[in-house]
């Protein structure tokens, strides 16, 4: 090799603002949130195994469920009418290992470090990281969605209050995707933060009412189950996909969701700030 | 507050301080680098040089003192002297699951090139780092030198008038390191401001205008590497132990006749001693000495003293006793070591 950058001129030279005025700085954070959400989209269907991992797993948690352990347990009405967003619920939480894992090996590897001492917004790798994983958790979805159709569910209840499931189940994702971006921002070692996903994630999913009638369970854990915002979050959406009340178990989702939000997002913005 | 015309100097450091909880990574460096000249900090693991890189392109903050690059302060006009610079680190930072031209186009996008501008940049720099005929598979599949081009490439995507380079040849295989000193020179001719990092003391001779000597967390000299070969005052015996269980009789044997303590590389076996104005006076002694301890030496030489020496003589320890081989001789350098996050491990072991 023999020219090198500097040398090299001028004709496609950068030539940087000083000092950008506000309106530009909001469109640059628009741009910088896009580049960054395709860039991860891109990593997400060059690597095979994170296809595998979002399609494939949450399938077989559908088959095995709806065939296997399902006769077992009864419900009322067809088990998986009961299931299925239980499972959806399920998919979208343990979507966000994918979060805390890419942000922990980005950190690790001086991605972060590079972005960091770039000219770009300073909001943008957050957001392009929780733009690009809930698309992603919204395509697992439908597909766990149309699955669910193949093996018998069927929204009971109309259009509308489907559309608003599948919403809240995203929605949801998003909150969740929060903590997660936060706990490997501020774990920031790959084994650490899939261990410790393993640790809350699976409690919270497993430990509500997400394939069991809560009643079946002793007592202590009915007071967990119970009073925990992913068993609200499947009420309500079991309520919009087959009918039935909806009003109490929306607005207890709606506040925890809120509350995660309030809570969790400042965490991840301070965590990437402070990254190191 | 030193002026953007280029009066002042393109770097520019006072007082900088910066602890993590009881380890005091840098107790007060001062650092000042002309425009378009090459800096080499130069010092061992822990020292605090990877501390100072970070403080200089806005990813810590420093407890005290201030840092100007290109006439902006680093914390009050972080965005200003983000425009200005490039950074290059330990590790390679790119996407490892993209192309080497995505990845240089992303770069380029996020500098706010539009797309037929971050595509030429990228087509640009792919072809003076000599990565075009790979630029369409996924990074991972790289070598290691070529993902180091790669990240170099990114880093100069903006076109800053200030690069830093933290240990940019850490983990390369020789050939590869020298690739990257053909790039880093002809950088340097370009008119580009560096400030380069490095344990070996080669590279810092090889490339640097100037050279600061850091060690834990002080600079310990400044001066280009002729003057700071000059403090050790005198030539060097060198020779190298192939049997390494007798290096250590190899440094009684020779105990007497240096003057200071032998350096020795503990890895490869190869010892030197100063010996002053004694040359071939002291190499006769050494000769009678590794003969009559029965030891077996190769390729003893007499030689003009290296930066290894000078390291030596400066602190009292060799460059290379770094926190693995350091515990013998009590240091505190492994706490230091252990805050520096990023993948030290193999570090010392090129440096030969």
């Amino acid at each position: 090799m023999t020219a090198v950058a500097a040398e090299s001129g001028a004709p496609a030279a950068p030539s940087l603002p000083s000092s950008p005025g506000p309106l530009v700085r909001a469109r640059w954070a628009v741009s910088d949130t896009l580049t960054i959400t395709r860039r991860n989209l891109l990593v997400w269907l060059r690597v095979p195994a994170f296809l595998v991992f979002t399609v494939v797993q949450p399938v077989m948690f559908v088959l095995l469920f709806r065939y296997v352990f399902g006769g077992a347990i009864p419900v009322p009405g067809e088990y998986v009418d009961f299931l299925i967003p239980g499972i959806l619920v399920q998919t979208a939480a343990f979507a966000t290992f994918g979060t805390a894992i890419a942000l922990a090996q980005e950190l690790k590897k001086g991605v972060i470090d590079r972005l960091r001492s770039m000219p770009m917004a300073r909001s943008a790798v957050l957001a392009g990281r929780l733009v690009a994983d809930t698309g992603r958790m919204l395509v697992t979805i439908l597909i766990v969605t149309g699955v669910g159709y193949a093996v018998g569910f069927r929204f009971d209840n109309g259009v509308l209050p489907a559309i608003l499931m599948i919403v809240l189940a995203t929605v949801f994702g998003l909150a969740i995707c929060c903590i997660s971006a936060y706990t490997g921002l501020a774990i920031g070692d790959e084994e650490s933060v899939q261990a410790f996903g393993l640790i809350w994630i699976f409690p919270i999913t497993f430990l509500s009412s997400a394939f069991v009638p809560i009643p079946t369970m002793p007592g202590w854990l009915q007071a967990f189950a119970n009073n925990q915002p992913v068993t609200y979050v499947i009420d309500t959406m079991r309520a919009l996909a087959r009918g039935g009340p909806v009003e109490a178990s929306l607005w207890k989702s709606i506040a925890w969701l809120a509350g995660i939000f309030v809570v969790f997002l400042p965490l991840a913005v301070r965590a990437y700030r402070r990254a190191s | 507050m030193v002026t953007q015309d280029g009066s002042g100097p393109a770097i520019l450091v006072e007082g900088l301080v910066k602890s993590f909880g009881e380890v005091r990574a840098l107790r007060g460096i001062d650092l000042s680098v002309p425009h378009g000249t090459v800096l080499g900090v130069l010092g061992p693991n822990g020292a605090g040089k990877t501390t100072a890189v970070r403080i200089l392109t806005t990813l810590l903050r420093p407890d005290a003192g201030r840092a100007l690059v290109e006439g902006h302060d680093v914390v009050r006009e972080a965005a200003a002297v983000r425009r200005s610079i490039g950074l290059s680190g330990q590790s390679a930072a790119i996407q490892e699951e993209l192309t080497g031209r995505e990845n240089l186009e992303i770069i380029g996008r996020l500098y706010h090139l539009s797309w037929p501008h971050a595509r030429s940049r990228a087509a640009e720099l792919l072809k003076q780092f000599d990565l075009l005929d790979a630029a369409d598979r996924a990074a991972k599949n790289f070598s290691g030198g070529m993902q180091r081009r790669l990240d170099l490439a990114a880093s100069l995507v903006g076109q800053p008038q200030v690069l830093f380079l933290d240990e940019p040849t850490t983990g390369l295989d020789p050939r590869s390191r020298l690739g990257m000193w053909d790039i880093i020179r002809s950088l340097a001719a370009g008119g580009t401001t560096l400030l380069l990092t490095t344990q070996y003391l080669d590279e810092a001779d090889e490339l640097a205008d100037e050279i600061v000597v850091i060690d834990r967390g002080l600079v310990i000299a400044t001066g280009t590497a002729e003057e700071l070969k000059g403090r050790v005052g005198g030539d060097v015996v060198e020779f190298t132990v192939p049997d390494r269980s007798r290096v250590a009789d190899a440094v009684t044997a020779i105990g007497k006749v240096g003057e200071g303590e032998p350096n020795v590389d503990a890895e490869t076996g190869v010892v030197g001693v100063g010996v002053g104005g004694r040359g071939s006076e002291a190499l006769i002694e050494v000769v009678r000495g590794l003969d009559g301890a029965g030891v077996e030496t190769r390729g003893l030489a007499l030689r003009r003293p290296s930066l290894d020496d000078v390291f030596l003589a400066l602190t009292g320890h060799a460059a290379e006793e770094t926190e693995e081989t350091g515990g013998r001789r009590g240091r505190a350098s492994k706490k230091r070591a252990s805050k520096n996050r990023a993948s030290k491990k193999d570090a010392g072991r090129a440096a030969s």
